[in-house]
C-alpha cells in the first residue's frame, strides 16, 4: 500500500484564497442564490400584482414586516402538486421519456464514440469537429427543421413513399416519437464526446490481452470495453438525461397535444395560469428528483472506492 | 540438445517469415527452430523487430509471407484467441477494473473451466508467485515487481503449450530483475514448459536461455547456446553487441589448417590464433578478443614474440569487482586495448597505474577471427 503523503502547509496569500473561493461563490451567485428566490416564491401565494404573489420582501418596510412576511409562507403549493393528478403524472411522463431517450441516444451514441475512438489519430480532430458542428446552428432552428422532416408530407414521408415502402404517409410529428427523435438527435453530442474520451483512453493492449486469454473480441468488448468506459457512459447519460427531463423546446415543437412533459407543465403553469408560486414549486420539486438520485449514486461511488482503499 | 539433432521436430518453427509494414520491413525472411521445453532468447536492439515476431506467434499480426507452425500444426488463419500460447505483454495489460485474482482466472474461466477448478488453479497461480495477500486487490494498489508478478501468473495460469515473454523484466529495477531472472528459470523447469522470452538486454538472454536468437533489423544473425554466442561471434555484429570486445582490424599474413597470422594494421603488431579462416592471405579480417582475456603486466615488449603487445597506460576503471584497463597501443589516442581483471585481493602492493608501460599478451586460443 502507498504511503500517506502529508502535504506540506502551504502558505496563500489573497489571491490564493481567491482562486480557492472562485467555484464557491460561482456556485452562491448562480446556482444557490437563484434557488433561494425560486424557493421562496414556491412558498408564496399567487396574487393579481407585480410580481404576481405575496409576500414580497422588502427591508425598508423594517423588520416587522419582514417577520409577517415569513409568517405568511407556507408549503401550501406542494401540498397542492400532490393533490392533482396532473403534476406527478407530468413527472413520470417526463422521467419516462427522458430515460427511454437516454437509452436510445446512449445505444446510437456508442458505436459512434467506439468507431471515433479507434478511427486513424489524424481523423480523430476532424471527426470530433463533425460532431461538435451542429452547434454552430442555433437549437431552435434545428428543432424546425425536424417539423419539416418528420411531418405527414415532410421529407422522411417523402423518401418511404417514393420508395414504395409504404403506401401512406407515416405519422411522426405530434407524437411522442418525434420527441424521442428530437431528444437523441439534440442531445447526441453530450453523450458521444464524454464516452469517445473514455474509450480513447482505453488501452489497446488490454483487448490484445484478453483475446490472448481466449476470448472472442465481441466478448472482450463486454468484459473489458464496456466496463472500463462506465464513467464515460455514466457521465454522458447524466448530460442527456438531465436537461431531458426538463425538456421544454422540444416536446411543444414536435410532441403532440398529449405530449405530457414537465416542462411544459411548468410553461402553462407559468406564462398562461400567471401562478409563479406552483410553478416554482414545481421547480423545485423537479430538481430534488433530479438532484437526489444523483447524490446518492455519488455517494456509493465513494463508498466503493473507500472499500477499494 | 535437440537443436544439435537435425531430424528432432522442431516445436515452434517460422520458416522463410516477412513482415512488412507499408514499405517498411520490419522482419525479413526469417526462419526459426524453437524446441519443446525450451527456454528461448531473441536479443537485439530496439526496433530490431523482436515484438514483431512474437506478436505474429501470437496471432496480433499476420506475416506478410511464410508460415508459422506450433506444435506441427500451421497457424495461418487461427485467431489469438484459439491459439495455444499465452503472451506476457510488456506493458503487463493487467485489466484494471478486475482484482488479481480475477485477473489470473479469467483465461481460465473462458476455457469454460468448472469453479471449483478455477479457484484451485488460481490458488496455485498466487502461491507460485507469492502473491496470496494481495488476491483481492486491484492492479493500481500493486507495486512495479507485484503487478510484474500478476502479468506472470495470468499468462501461466491457462498451462500454454508456450509462454511468451515481451521484455518481461524491463520496468523493474536491478535488483528485483535478477532475482526475477531466476524465478523465471525454476519455474520453467517446474513446470515443463516452452518459455520464448524477447529481451534487448544480453545479461538477461544469457541468464535464462538456453540458446539466443540475436537479431538486428529484421534478421537473425546467430543462432546459439549463451557460451557460443559469447566465446565464438560468427560477426562482428555479435561480438560487439555481446558483452565488451576488442576488435583489431588484421591483415592474414600466414594460414594452414590449425593456425592463421596476422598483422594489426593500424598498428603492425602480430597477432596469432589458433583458429583457420577461409580469408585468403593479405586479406583483411576483424580480431576479436574479450578484454578479460588480456592479460597486462609492466614492463616492456621483447620484439617478435606472437601476441605481445607493447602499450602505456592511457585509463584506468576501478569497478570495484573489477578493473578496466585501456592500454595506448598506437599513435592516436582512441587506439587502445581493454583488459580487465578481478580485483582479486584488497591491496595490491605495486599496483598498475597511468602512464606506465605495459605489456598485453593473450593465448593463441583466446581470440575469434570475424569476417565483415
Ligand atoms: N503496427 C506497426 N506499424 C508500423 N510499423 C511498425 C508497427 N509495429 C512495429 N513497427 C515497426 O517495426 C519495427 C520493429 O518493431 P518491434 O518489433 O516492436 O521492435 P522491437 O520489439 O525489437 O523493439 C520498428 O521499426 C517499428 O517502428
Ligand atoms: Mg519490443
Amino acid at each position: 500500500m502507498a504511503e500517506e503523503h502529508v502535504a506540506p502547509p502551504v502558505r496563500r496569500g489573497l489571491g490564493g484564497w481567491l482562486l480557492i473561493a472562485m467555484p464557491y461563490i460561482w456556485l452562491l451567485i448562480f446556482f444557490l442564490a437563484p434557488f433561494l428566490i425560486v424557493f421562496k416564491i414556491s412558498l408564496s401565494q399567487v396574487a393579481i400584482a407585480i410580481p404576481p404573489y405575496v409576500p414580497t420582501f422588502d427591508l425598508s418596510e423594517g423588520w416587522q414586516a419582514f417577520a409577517d412576511g415569513l409568517s405568511e409562507l407556507s408549503l401550501e403549493n406542494y401540498v397542492w402538486l400532490t393533490e392533482d393528478a396532473l403534476y406527478w403524472r407530468s413527472y413520470l411522463s417526463s422521467v419516462t421519456i427522458a430515460a427511454v431517450s437516454t437509452f436510445l441516444t446512449l445505444l446510437i451514441g456508442y458505436p459512434i464514440a467506439y468507431a471515433m475512438a479507434r478511427a486513424p489519430q489524424a481523423l480523430r480532430p476532424t471527426l470530433l469537429m463533425l460532431v461538435i458542428l451542429p452547434f454552430w446552428t442555433s437549437f431552435l432552428i434545428r428543432v424546425y427543421a425536424w417539423i419539416g422532416i418528420l411531418k405527414n408530407e415532410g421529407l422522411l414521408n417523402q423518401l418511404l413513399l417514393s420508395l414504395g415502402l409504404i403506401d401512406e404517409p407515416l405519422v411522426i410529428l405530434n407524437t411522442n416519437i418525434a420527441v424521442y427523435i428530437g431528444i437523441v438527435y439534440s442531445y447526441l453530442p453530450f453523450l458521444v464526446l464524454p464516452l469517445y474520451a473514455s474509450l480513447e483512453r482505453l488501452d489497446g493492449s488490454l483487448l490484445e490481452a484478453a483475446e490472448d486469454l481466449g476470448c472472442p473480441p465481441w466478448k472482450a468488448f463486454w468484459k473489458i470495453t464496456v466496463p472500463l468506459s462506465l464513467p464515460g457512459i455514466i457521465a454522458g447519460c447524466f448530460l442527456v438525461f438531465i436537461p431531458a427531463v426538463g425538456e421544454f423546446v422540444i416536446p411543444d415543437l414536435l410532441g403532440g397535444s398529449n405530449t405530457l412533459m414537465i416542462g411544459k407543465t411548468l410553461w402553462v403553469e407559468f406564462f398562461n395560469n400567471r401562478d409563479w408560486p406552483v410553478s416554482s414549486a414545481v421547480a423545485v420539486i423537479l430538481l430534488l428528483i433530479l438532484v437526489i438520485p444523483i447524490v446518492l449514486f455519488q455517494n456509493q461511488q465513494q463508498k466503493m472506492s473507500e472499500k477499494e482503499g | 540438445m535437440p537443436w544439435e539433432n537435425p531430424d528432432h521436430p522442431p516445436f515452434i518453427e517460422f520458416r522463410n517469415v516477412t513482415k512488412k509494414f507499408g514499405d517498411f520491413t520490419a522482419v525479413k525472411n526469417l526462419s526459426l527452430k524453437i524446441y519443446e521445453k525450451e527456454f528461448f532468447a531473441l536479443l537485439g536492439g530496439s526496433g530490431c523487430g523482436k515484438t514483431t515476431l512474437m506478436r505474429m506467434l501470437a496471432g496480433f499480426e499476420t506475416p506478410t509471407s511464410g508460415q508459422i507452425f506450433l506444435d506441427g500444426q500451421d497457424l495461418a488463419g487461427i485467431p489469438p484467441y484459439r491459439r495455444p500460447s499465452n503472451m506476457m505483454f510488456q506493458s503487463y495489460a493487467l485489466f484494471p477494473h478486475m482484482s488479481v485474482e480475477k485477473n489470473i482466472a479469467f483465461g481460465l474461466k473462458q476455457d469454460k473451466m468448472p469453479t471449483s477448478e478455477v479457484e484451485a488453479r488460481v490458488a496455485e497461480m498466487l502461491q507460485l508467485t507469492k502473491l496470496e495477500q494481495f488476491a483481492k486487490r486491484k492492479p493500481h494498489q500493486l507495486s512495479g515487481g507485484q503487478r510484474q508478478r500478476v502479468a506472470l501468473a495470468r499468462s501461466l495460469a491457462k498451462r500454454p503449450k508456450v509462454l511468451l515473454l515481451d521484455e518481461p523484466l524491463g520496468a523493474l529495477d536491478r535488483k528485483l530483475r535478477e532475482e526475477t531472472q531466476f524465478e523465471l528459470m525454476n519455474l520453467q523447469e517446474e513446470l515443463k514448459m516452452t518459455f520464448l522470452i524477447v529481451t534487448h538486454d544480453q545479461e538477461e538472454a544469457m541468464t535464462v536461455a538456453d540458446r539466443i536468437a540475436v537479431m538486428d533489423k529484421g534478421e537473425l544473425v546467430q543462432v546459439a547456446t549463451p557460451a557460443e554466442i559469447y566465446e565464438a561471434p560468427n560477426c562482428k555484429f555479435v561480438a560487439d553487441f555481446i558483452g565488451d570486445v576488442n576488435l583489431i582490424e588484421a591483415k592474414v599474413t600466414e594460414k594452414t589448417d590449425a593456425l592463421t597470422r596476422m598483422t594489426s594494421v593500424v598498428d603492425g603488431f602480430a597477432l596469432e590464433c589458433d583458429q583457420a579462416t577461409d580469408a585468403s592471405v593479405g586479406e583483411t579480417v576483424w580480431y576479436a578478443i574479450r578484454p578479460e582475456k588480456v592479460r597486462i603486466a609492466e614492463g616492456n615488449v621483447e620484439p617478435g614474440v606472437v601476441n605481445h603487445i607493447g602499450g602505456v597506460v592511457w585509463d584506468i576503471a576501478y569497478l570495484g569487482d573489477v578493473s578496466i584497463i585501456h592500454a595506448k597501443v598506437g599513435e592516436d589516442d582512441h587506439d587502445t586495448l581493454r583488459s580487465t581483471f578481478a580485483n582479486v585481493s584488497r591491496i595490491v602492493e605495486k599496483p598498475i597505474t597511468w602512464d606506465d608501460n605495459v605489456v598485453l599478451t593473450f593465448d593463441r586460443d583466446a581470440g575469434v577471427i570475424l569476417r565483415g
